[in-house]
């Protein structure tokens, strides 16, 4: 038995992409079962393993774990990336709350219908420009330090980086007007945990194609 | 000044109802300021306190709290009702996710188009009786003890009572096939901070209604 958290998801980002991130971040080494039928997901649903019926599965100290908040947030409390008291944690859950509603959209994008794609990456663009990016700019000008949070490494800036790069993929000046931002991406990313995860043939998942799209629907569609 | 956390929303459920709640059980008396217009909401947005222009937002030691499940985990935490260790916190988590998807259906089904509220309305039934009131049930049966995780009182047993009684308000006879939920209704109901909120005059809010979608609509612009 090798010990390391199982993951069980689509061979793709989707809601599950945080997870490996964070779990990379934390150099924590980890197992992936990759959904390709119907009848994998169904047999998971059978056998009871999915509280709600739903992946993402994280297999976990001894936990069969689901809903991608309560994973996450185990993960950063048991690799201190959650600050060290209350307030602290609630900074995070700020931050990795707002971030998390910036990647929804972006996570639901490939599947608006062709007309509606340019609005909704002109949403992307709008949101990330005026709404979010701002206010982790402000927080890095404001301390002057190099981590979102309490000087120390947490999962805020996992996540913050994260999203970076999304929508950088989608929108690739976007970082423009955000000094600060493009300074924290460098650091961030040269982080050796980060550094290997943002390397080839690391569990990293690439963006979202046709054939991930095709695959959501042929596994989850009833 | 009076220390007691200030609430900011409109004058309705919708997603700061569960902060009521968790206060509310939690013996916790709070302020309420209700966003009556769109000025309302300007004003806010434009004296910087929100930090991503949005509401839910709370004042509470010293911080302008938003996201919703920041602030609910800040308040679990602080009043000890997040369990007693990174695991119970987990399942906590894990639980409350589930009844947050179910609450949400539910609370965005007065803004569904008039034609898809019947087959909405079946859709929430069917997820509450299939996807999620058995696991909570099964939970009760599992341990036979009171409450969720733990043997003592959390936020997942004030979210699932609170998701309970949404869901009543959909189907009254919604739980007849959990007595474990029923029983779990009852026991729940009766402790004193919870029965207080849950007599008339206390800062629950009612069901939503036409009128209430009519002002949200106004307010937010959707």
């Amino acid at each position: 038995m090798s010990g390391k958290p199982r993951l069980t998801y689509l061979n793709g980002r989707g809601r599950m992409e945080p997870v490996r991130w964070l779990l990379a971040a934390a150099g924590v080494e980890f197992e992936e079962i990759f959904l390709e039928t119907r009848e994998q997901y169904e047999k998971l649903i059978k056998d009871g393993v999915l509280m709600f019926q739903q992946v993402p599965l994280v297999e976990i100290d001894g936990m069969k774990m689901v809903q991608t908040r309560a994973i996450l947030s185990y993960i950063a409390g048991k690799y201190n990336l959650y600050g060290k008291d209350l307030k602290e944690r609630a900074l995070i859950d700020m931050y990795v709350e707002g971030i998390a509603d910036l990647m929804q959209m972006i996570l639901v994008f490939p599947f608006s219908p062709p007309e509606a794609k340019d609005k909704n990456l002109d949403s992307i663009k709008e949101r990330a420009t005026n709404r979010y990016f701002p206010v982790f700019e402000k927080v890095l000008k404001q301390h002057g330090q190099d981590f979102l949070v309490g000087n120390k490494f947490s999962w805020a800036d996992v996540q913050l980086l994260e999203a970076i790069l999304a929508v950088e993929e989608k929108v690739p000046a976007v970082l423009s007007g955000f000094p600060q931002l493009q300074a924290f991406k460098i650091k961030i990313s040269n982080m050796p945990t980060i550094k290997k995860f943002l390397q080839p043939g690391s569990p990293k998942k690439p963006p979202p194609d046709d054939c991930y799209v095709e695959k959501v629907f042929k596994v989850f569609k009833k | 000044m009076a220390g007691k956390p200030k609430l900011h929303y409109t004058n309705g459920r919708g997603k700061m109802e569960s902060i009521r709640w968790l206060l509310a059980a939690a013996g916790v008396e709070f302020e309420e300021e209700f966003i009556e217009t769109k000025e309302d909401l300007e004003k806010l947005r434009n004296d910087g306190v929100l930090m991503f222009q949005q509401v839910p937002m709370v004042e509470i030691d010293g911080m302008k709290m938003v996201q919703t499940r920041a602030i609910l985990s800040y308040i679990a935490a602080k009043y000890n009702l997040y369990g007693k260790d990174l695991k119970e916190r987990a399942w906590i988590d894990m639980y409350v996710e589930g009844t947050t998807d179910l609450m949400g259906m539910i609370m965005y089904h007065p803004f569904q188009p008039a034609d898809a509220k019947e087959k909405n309305l079946a859709l929430i039934i069917e997820r509450a009786t299939t996807r999620y009131f058995p696991v909570y049930e099964k939970a009760l049966k599992d341990h036979g003890q009171d409450y969720l995780v733990g043997n003592k009182l959390s936020w997942a047993d004030i979210h699932l009572l609170e998701a309970i009684l949404m869901a009543e308000e959909c189907k009254p006879d919604i739980l007849s096939a959990f007595p474990l939920l029923q029983a779990f209704k009852g026991r729940t109901s009766n402790i004193p901070t919870i029965k207080k909120f849950l007599q008339p005059g206390s800062q629950r809010k009612p069901q939503t209604d036409e009128k209430f979608v009519a002002i949200v609509r106004k307010i937010f612009n959707f």
